[in-house]
């Protein structure tokens, strides 16, 4: 497998939705799916998926999903790097299923560990008057597909407000990145090693 | 004795008042010394107990005496002495708390005795016992009064609190001071002995006695116990408070006395030390006195009154502005003039008088007010909110948001960088001062002569003079040459031109030498004339200053050839200026010519003229005078009116003499005087100073004050400190050296390095200047480098009142005080800056890149342009030809630098580009070059797919390395490309379709390009899901269109505009809605609910599906009895109803086939079947493209074939097993509807009843109806005839089907109309939205057309008319049937239905393809033609949806046509496919329908009538008289026969190859004779029009194909591609039988009726 002459890159995201901050909601889950270009695939692991539901103990104030990512991607192209879009739920008041937040964010490019804390936000209505009959119907105007937040065409024409907050870890690995010339690592620990001979006037 | 006891007294009450909360402490500290010191001091205390009893016996009898005498002595001599008692209190209290040693007792006792002493002691005895008691006995009830409450002090508190506090806070100052200062103990101790010596002046009081008895208590040594003496301290307690209110009414009256004292003193108190002897008296003595007084009660009004005195109480009453602003000033509001006030923090009302009032009563309290007479105030700072967010901080839980987040530290880059490491070194050798303020006026004058014979040495170096002599030298001599050498023969142009160049040569040579000249020589007189001002300072001072010494060194010369040389020099000047001069002369003496030659041809005109006047007023007249003077006379005649060119005055001829005499003057004014010695100046600072003693007194301080200067250098670099010279002594030669190297480690090129000079005097130093010194360049290396020196100045002003000139001030020489200069400090300093050289000899200094100067490349080379004086010219060629004009000597060495460059420049090797680019920078983002980018197939490959090429867009996985792309991947596109050039007729079988197609594909291209724009446009309802508000999703797309070019311009005013008309509908919505709430959650009347919609795009193969649900059909042909031979089939009403009750009549199935992808229902019997079934075929886009636009031209259509299965039962073949019936299933095709999937997609469902498409001839099959007239149905149906089918269509998800175009076209339409229009269709959209209303369409030019202009009466083809002139009936069927062959080509599926296209009726025929409306117009068109009453009826039909159809109206009957297949319904056919009438057009008006129905059953077409229809143009509006965009007339042109021929037999051909393609695995025969048969048959079946065959030709084709069994069929379609037959031949599944001895037979006829030419 270890040929020198690679055509793919291979991008390997493990991690998890540790859990969300949504202070004013209870009893939420999330899903989640990835989005990414043309010349993006998935090798092994789930594309999308959908957590328990979990609700706030009295001791902690932040719902903890702790649902592992693991996914493999392969690329020829760095253009069009996964995201990761992060949609939660939950019941309203009424028991009504809405959504409570949407959310995206680039998959980490650095090879590493990384804690990525996602604000979310959902679509506003239009009128007021459908803000009220979305509360009492139990329909909040909802994204017709939740990849929009990854994308930024035609978001312009929506009025979003913010709620809450979901925090994703990464564990990120690559292979053959920079066979191929896309050097993503942090600045080369060996020249910052060496040199290290003060600066004196 | 009374003094002495007062004096004792104060001591005590000083030490008491100083510290009253201490007393008991002291004391306690006392007991520690008096227990730790028993043994050594005991017996001294007794002792001195002893001899002060008897002292204080002799004092009272004395005291007694003289009391009243001495009461005003004594005060006096108490306020003496008290400022020394209190200044000594704090020693007194430092010393109580330490032990006093016993030694110093001792010593201190010494100067004690008294002499008198001794004749107390037996008074003393006597009274002791009784003393004794008594005190005991106070001195136990006092402290038992005490210990309850410490009062009897309490009462003094008040008073004496303000000492007490300060003298505390002394306290531990005085205990440093106290142990050194001896001098002060030896005057206390003199004080007491003068308080002694008084003892005998006075005597004490009544009181006094009175205490001193009281307070004799003192034991005899011998009765001295451990109680007793534990009493006495207690008593010794007690005596001090009483002592304390004696002293409380002294003090006070000691205040009075000199109130100050005690804040002067205590400015001094710790100087005071205590002296043992003065703590031994109190120690021991103040309990001797004891003052027993009745308790003093001061009044109430009289404490007030001192309180007033001494406490201030604000008031809280508002102080007036007045107090609060300086006098005579009024209060000036800042704010009421409109500046900026802030908020002043908020402080009670009270609270801020109480301060005002305070601060007035301070000194400088007005500072405290503003102009307002407010207090002073800055605005308050206290923020409303607060500016920090609120934490969701659950259990201290910080947000994760704004956690803190480690990271590691990392280095900086410059310091990873191995290159960044430099040495720069700062050489500051001195610095040398051309003026300094100390300079006296010879240094000036000095320094003057210095610089002035400096500059007489630089120039004696660079002998400019000498060099430029040489040069008019050499000029003269090539001069001479050149003339001597062709004075014979005529000089050619060339060498004129050579010669003239050389004389202005020499002569600009000469001018400069003379001013060279010039100047040596003033230079050389001013250095004399200075010289001679120095000496004749030094003569008039009388001293001097300055070393220097200037000697004139004489170099005589020869005086006889010195004479030559200079008379030649004159000479060949005055030839050389005669020579110029007279050029001059001659070239001005030619203009003058040239102008007088001018002027009398003007002249000569003007006389011509005035001759012919002349000689109309006179005949003749003689001329007798000249010519000249006629000239003259008729020159000032006309010079007036005229104003004619002036006469040109000859130039002055010049006067050779005064050049001479010129020259001479200038000679001798610059020049050495022929024969004079040459003065060469030496100047030397060998002279003497003269030494300060024998100079003046100024001068003296002057040079002290130099001898006091120092100098010192800080070194900036980049505005950092990094290193400072020594301090070094300024020298009397005004000269300092430092000779100090620096090195400086640095890590990036400097900025900047700064050096700055400052001068040190004494204490305070000050910057005296800056110089700042350019970073080297890289090449300059320690040891390399030289020494620079930069100049300085500082514009201080600074003045002396001694000798030193000062700097910054006027100076004068001269002894009228004129001819001031001005002389500003100024120096040079002297250093080098240079790079440092590593230990391997390798400079360590930044590469060149990094130097600030490389960025102007070549600016270091310039310099050399920058000195002689064209700097700024940067532009090679610009120096190039500078040089050129200023005649740049190529050998001056001073120019050798630029010649070098322009040699550079003009070998090409720095060239300037001739271009100016905007952004030059851009070069430097290109990450490959553009032909790389070209030529790389994989960046064309991104780009491609970036453009969304069709083939392209949904490219994935572009390979990462080029060379694993193949050339494959753009064959089909590079194909496509060129097909765009070529047409292939192949493909298109017709070249005409194909030009068409072309045509077509161009105009979908333009239409695309347009559209590009509007699709990235998103909407809300593109993204978001909500509630919908029914009034607005339920609105005719046509509305929606119109909303939405509106909502391009104005997005909020529209929505707002849209919010106020639904507030009405949402209230309803709302109040529905609610009851929604309410309603069961399974009703047992289920409604359909609107699905889901899914945007497209994000769809991926396998996610779509087409659901059809097959319901139930009608009037299935059922079979013909399988006669053998054609004459049984004559009768078969013999066979009667048995023959029914055993044969099976049909057993139909339907197959749905789609992307050849086919699903069967299951098998019905009967002609009128019933399968509700519902199949699910998968649906796939083409390229996995699953956009709206791409949907949207998917071209595939649904084939919903009805077969009928039949079982034919084959022999025994396997004898083995026995007898078996192997049954071979059999499928026949009856009939098929299509339906395209474009249409499914667009209405997003389809449901309904079709009509089958049966072929005309269908062998084996009648369509005899279900037998029987007993059902009442029948009736009805017989209306129309064939089979129909009963269909569901969808796709599921639903897929969003695309958006009207949400663009405004342009137009050519009347903007009234147009808003009109608008206006209508949105009134029609509102009341009825499920009526589509079209008043506009858009032409294929892309414009908006107002809809009328399509209809107008167009000839149809002449045959058609022809054929039948009687019957005008069959004409009209003909014509439709004609109208219904032209293929018809959805809108969408061209224009991927982003808009609807309308074609004229002559374009269409171009075309040859076009959808309804095309077809409908035609008909129209064609049938106003014939005379007949039409209209278009704009409505929507199934399966098409939004259509249009034409409708007639005949004996006084309506009839709708159907377009596109040519039939005709009557108004009240159950089965006419179109469901809603929406408005009706002509030629000359649009009717929208209002009626109460839209199906064509339920209405009137009645268009005059109001109520029911509402026209467009009315009494309002009037038709403006639109003209029609139809042509006149439609030219048609007979097809070719031989090309329609030729069309037939390639697709004869093509079917049969794909007929053989499709099986694969079995052969397939043709049957030669059959197919000949059915040719003969074709044409037959054309001529019917496709109508039931007459039976004949059944029988005939049965007879003609003999004894074959047959199952076949006729396809009729109209043509437009090969495709869509191949397709319907696929669909019928003829290929799929299977029996081995099946043989095919196919026929095509192309029957071409009339193609059009325009």
């Amino acid at each position: 497998m270890a040929t020198s002459n690679p055509s793919v890159f291979l991008l390997t995201v493990n991690g998890q939705i540790e859990g969300a901050d949504f202070p004013e909601y209870d009893n939420l889950y999330c899903k989640y799916c990835y989005v990414y270009g043309h010349d993006w695939a998935i090798t092994t692991g789930l594309e999308e998926g959908i957590t328990q539901i979990t609700c706030k103990s009295s001791l902690s104030q932040t719902l903890v999903w702790n649902f592992p990512l693991e996914t493999s991607f392969k690329s020829t192209n760095p253009s069009g790097w996964p995201q990761l879009v992060v949609s939660v739920y939950g019941p309203d008041v009424f028991g009504n299923d809405v959504v409570r937040g949407y959310g995206a964010t680039h998959v980490p490019i650095t090879p590493g560990q990384h804690t990525r804390t996602i604000p979310m936000f959902v679509p506003e209505p239009t009128w007021k008057l459908q803000k009220l009959t979305g509360w009492l119907l139990g329909r909040r105007p909802e994204y017709t597909d939740p990849k929009v937040v990854a994308q930024g065409e035609g978001r312009e024409v929506t009025r979003v407000r913010s709620q809450g907050f979901v925090t994703v870890s990464f564990h990120i690995t690559t292979k053959d990145m920079k066979k191929m010339g896309y050097d993503t690592g942090p600045c080369n620990l060996q020249t910052a090693a060496s040199v290290d001979q003060p600066c004196t006037f | 004795m009374r003094i002495v006891l007062l004096v004792s007294l104060h001591l005590s009450m000083a030490l008491v008042s100083s510290d009253k909360p201490s007393v008991r402490k002291r004391q306690t500290a006392m007991k520690d010394t008096e227990d730790s010191e028993e043994d050594s001091g005991e017996t001294l205390k007794r002792t001195l107990r002893a001899q002060r009893q008897r002292r204080r016996r002799k004092l009272l009898e004395q005291s007694s005496v003289k009391e009243s005498q001495h009461d005003d002595e004594d005060e006096e001599e108490v306020s003496a002495v008290q400022d020394q008692s209190v200044k000594e209190e704090p020693a007194e209290k430092t010393v109580a708390l330490r032990p006093p040693s016993g030694s110093r007792r001792g010593y201190s006792l010494k100067p004690l005795p008294v002499s008198s002493s001794q004749k107390l002691d037996t008074f003393v005895t006597r009274h002791l016992e009784e003393k004794l008691r008594a005190a005991r006995f106070k001195g136990e009830s006092l402290q038992q009064e005490k210990e309850v409450s410490a009062d009897p002090a309490s009462r003094l508190q008040s008073l004496r609190g303000r000492d007490r506090v300060t003298r505390f806070d002394r306290e531990t100052d005085s205990v440093k001071a106290e142990e050194d200062d001896v001098s002060v103990a030896l005057s206390a101790r003199v004080k007491f002995k003068e308080a002694a010596k008084r003892v005998n002046q006075g005597l004490p009081t009544a009181n006094e006695a009175y205490n001193f008895f009281t307070f004799n208590f003192e034991p005899e040594p011998a009765e001295e116990t451990e109680e007793l003496r534990r009493k006495k301290r207690k008593q010794k307690e007690t005596t001090e408070k009483d002592r304390d209110e004696d002293e409380g009414e002294e003090p006070e009256e000691d205040d009075k006395e000199d109130s100050q004292d005690p804040n002067e003193n205590q400015s001094e108190e710790t100087r005071l030390v205590p002296t043992e002897e003065d703590l031994f008296i109190i120690d021991q003595s103040a309990r001797d006195f004891l003052e027993v007084k009745k308790a003093e009660y001061v009044g109430v009004k009289k404490r007030a009154a001192r309180d007033s005195e001494l406490l201030f109480t604000p008031s809280f009453r508002k102080a007036p502005t007045s107090v609060k602003l300086p006098e005579n000033v009024k209060p000036r509001f800042i704010e009421d003039e409109g500046l900026y006030v802030g908020k002043r923090p908020s402080v009670s009302f009270t609270n801020e008088t109480i301060l005002e009032n305070r601060l007035l009563k301070m000194e400088e309290g007005l500072e405290w007010f503003g102009d307002d007479g407010r207090i002073l105030a800055l605005p308050d700072p206290i923020k409303e909110s607060s500016t920090r967010p609120p934490l969701f901080s659950m259990e201290g839980d910080l947000n994760p948001a704004i956690q803190t987040v480690f990271r590691k530290a990392q280095k900086s880059k410059y310091a990873a960088d191995p290159e960044g490491d430099y040495q720069l070194d700062v050489e500051v050798f001195g610095l040398v001062f051309s003026h300094h303020p100390l300079f006296s006026r010879e240094h000036v004058l000095a320094s003057r002569l210095c610089q002035l014979y400096h500059q007489y040495l630089t120039r004696q170096q660079n002998n400019l003079t000498g060099h430029l002599t040489d040069k008019l030298n050499g000029l003269r001599n090539a001069l001479g040459n050149m003339m001597k050498i062709h004075r014979e023969e005529s000089l050619t142009l060339s060498l004129q031109q050579r010669i003239s160049e050389y004389s202005l040569e020499v002569r600009d040579t000469r001018q400069l030498r003379d001013s060279e000249q010039e100047k040596d020589r003033t230079l050389l007189k001013n250095i004399i004339k200075v010289w001679k001002e120095i000496k004749a300072l030094r003569e008039f001072q009388k001293f001097t200053n300055t070393p220097y010494k200037l000697l004139l060194r004489k170099e005589n010369v020869d005086p006889a050839s010195d004479q030559q040389e200079y008379e030649e020099e004159i000479q060949a000047e005055v030839m050389e200026l005669e020579a110029e001069k007279e050029e001059d002369y001659q070239r001005s003496l030619a203009e003058y010519r040239k102008q007088l030659e001018e002027w009398k041809l003007w002249r000569k005109k003007q006389k011509a003229k005035r001759k012919k006047k002349k000689k109309k007023k006179k005949s003749q007249k003689l001329e007798d005078t000249t010519e000249d003077e006629d000239e003259e006379q008729e020159g000032s005649e006309l010079e007036g009116p005229e104003d004619g060119p002036p006469k040109p005055q000859p130039p002055e001829r010049p006067d050779f003499d005064a050049i001479e005499q010129q020259v001479k003057e200038k000679a001798s004014k610059i020049r050495r005087k022929p024969g004079e010695a040459v003065l060469i100046p030496v100047l030397s600072a060998s002279g003497n100073i003269t030494d300060s003693e024998l100079c003046p007194r100024v001068e003296v301080s002057r040079r002290q004050e130099v001898l006091r200067h120092s100098l010192f250098i800080k070194i900036l670099c980049n505005d950092k400190k990094v290193s400072k010279t020594d301090s070094r002594p300024l020298g009397t030669d005004f000269r300092v050296h430092f000779g100090q190297i620096f090195n400086l480690r640095i890590i990036t090129c400097p900025q900047s390095i700064n050096l700055q000079v400052f001068e040190d005097t004494g204490s305070s130093s000050s910057l005296l200047a800056q110089v700042f010194v350019p970073a080297p360049e890289p090449s300059v290396v320690t040891g390399s480098a030289s020494l620079e020196d930069f100049e300085f100045s500082s514009n201080q002003r600074v003045m002396f009142d001694h000798e030193g000139v000062g700097s910054d001030v006027p100076l004068s020489f001269e002894a009228d005080g004129s001819n001031k200069v001005v002389l500003l400090t100024s120096g040079k300093l002297t250093c080098g800056v240079s790079w440092g050289v590593g230990d391997d000899d390798v400079p360590l200094a930044p590469s060149a890149s990094q130097h600030p100067g490389v960025k102007h490349s070549g600016l270091g080379h310039l310099d050399a342009v920058t000195s002689i004086g064209a700097s700024g010219l940067y532009d090679m060629k610009k120096i190039g030809e500078w040089a050129k004009q200023s005649r740049l000597d190529p050998n001056d060495p001073k120019n050798a630098s630029i010649m070098q460059l322009l040699k550079v420049a003009s070998s090409g090797e720095v060239t300037a580009p001739e271009y100016f680019r905007l952004e030059h920078l851009q070069e430097e983002f290109n990450f490959v070059t553009d032909e790389e980018l070209d030529n790389s197939r994989r960046f064309r490959l991104l780009r491609l797919r970036n453009q969304g090429v069709k083939e392209f867009r949904n490219y994935k996985f572009i390979p990462a390395l080029e060379n694993e792309i193949s050339d494959k991947v753009f064959q089909e596109y590079e194909r496509r490309l060129k097909d765009g050039e070529t047409v292939d007729t192949r493909e298109h079988l017709d070249s005409h379709r194909a030009l068409v197609a072309k045509y077509l594909q161009k105009i979908q291209e333009s239409v695309m390009n347009r559209l590009l724009f509007a699709k990235h446009r998103f909407l809300l309802s593109d993204l978001v899901v909500e509630e919908e508000i029914p009034s607005i999703g339920n609105k005719v797309p046509v509305l929606l269109k119109a909303e939405k070019l509106d909502s391009l311009e104005h997005p909020r005013q529209n929505v707002r505009e849209r919010d106020r008309a639904d507030v009405n509908h949402m209230l309803k919505i709302l109040g529905i809605n609610l009851f929604k709430l309410t309603e069961p959650k399974r009703p047992l009347k289920p409604q359909r609910k609107e699905r889901k919609k899914v945007t497209a795009q994000n769809l991926s193969d396998g996610d779509v599906k087409l659901l059809v649900n097959i319901i139930r059909a009608y009037d299935i042909p059922v079979r013909r009895p399988q006669s053998d031979k054609a004459g049984q089939s004559s009768q078969p009403a013999i066979h009667g109803s048995d023959w029914y009750l055993n044969q099976v009549q049909v057993r139909p199935f339907v197959e749905v086939s789609f992307q050849r992808t086919v699903l069967q229902t299951t098998t019905a019997d009967g002609p009128n079947p019933s399968w509700n079934e519902e199949l699910q075929l998968p649906f796939s886009a083409p390229n996995g493209d699953y956009s709206t636009s791409n949907l949207q031209s998917v071209k595939d259509e649904v084939f919903i074939n009805i077969f009928d299965e039949m079982l034919h039962e084959t022999g025994v073949n396997d004898k083995e097993r026995g007898p078996s019936i192997h049954t071979q299933v059999e499928k026949h095709w009856l009939g098929s509807v299509r339906i395209p999937f474009s249409t499914i997609y667009s209405q997003s469902r389809i449901d309904g009843t079709f009509k089958v498409n049966t072929p005309a001839v269908l062998l084996g099959y009648s369509k005899e109806r279900s037998h029987g007239a007993n059902s009442g149905y029948d009736l009805l149906r017989s209306v129309s005839e064939g089979a129909f089918i009963t269909l569901f269509i969808t796709i599921e998800p639903q897929l969003v089907p695309g958006e009207p175009v949400r663009e405004k076209f342009d137009s050519q339409e009347h903007e009234r109309l147009l808003q009109a229009a608008e206006k209508f269709e949105r009134k029609a959209a509102k009341r009825y939205p499920d009526r589509p209303c079209i008043t506009t369409v858009i032409d294929l030019n892309g414009k908006t057309v107002f809809i009328t202009r399509y209809i107008r009466p167009l000839n149809p083809p002449p045959e058609f008319l022809e054929a039948f002139p009687n019957n005008p009936q069959e004409a009209t069927t003909l014509v439709a049937r004609f109208v219904s062959l032209i293929p018809s080509l959805p809108d969408q599926v061209s224009f991927s239905g982003v808009c609807d296209l309308w074609t004229t009726c002559n374009q269409f025929l171009t075309l040859l393809a076009g959808d309804e409306e095309e077809h409908a117009v035609l008909l129209c068109n064609y049938f106003l033609s014939l005379g007949k009453r039409a209209w278009l009826i704009i409505g929507t039909a199934i399966p098409e949806g939004s259509t249009a159809y034409v409708l007639t109206h005949e004996q006084s009957r309506y009839l709708i046509w159907n377009p596109s297949s040519g039939q005709f319904y009557g108004q009240y056919d159950t089965f006419c496919p179109l469901q809603a009438v929406g408005c009706l057009v002509d030629a000359d008006n649009v009717w929208f329908n209002i009626q109460e129905y839209a199906s064509p059953m339920r209405m009137s077409f009645d268009v005059s009538k109001r109520k029911l229809w509402k026209p467009f143009f009315s009494g309002s509006f009037p038709h403006p008289g639109l003209s029609s965009v139809q042509p006149e007339e439609l030219v048609y042109s007979r097809t070719d026969e031989a090309a329609a021929a030729e069309l037939q037999d390639r697709i004869e051909k093509t079917l049969k190859d794909k007929i053989m393609e499709w099986r694969p695995r079995h052969p397939t025969r043709w049957n030669r004779y059959c197919n000949t048969t059915l040719k003969q048959f074709l044409p037959k079946l054309e001529q019917s029009r496709g109508q039931d065959v007459a039976e004949g030709h059944r029988h005939e084709l049965q007879r003609l194909l003999g004894d074959y069994r047959i199952s076949g069929f006729p396809l009729h379609m109209s043509f437009s591609e090969i495709r869509p037959v191949i397709e319907a031949v696929y669909s019928t599944g003829v290929h799929n039988i299977q029996g081995s001895n099946v043989e095919f037979a196919l026929a095509v006829l192309c029957s071409s009726m009339c193609v059009m030419c325009p």
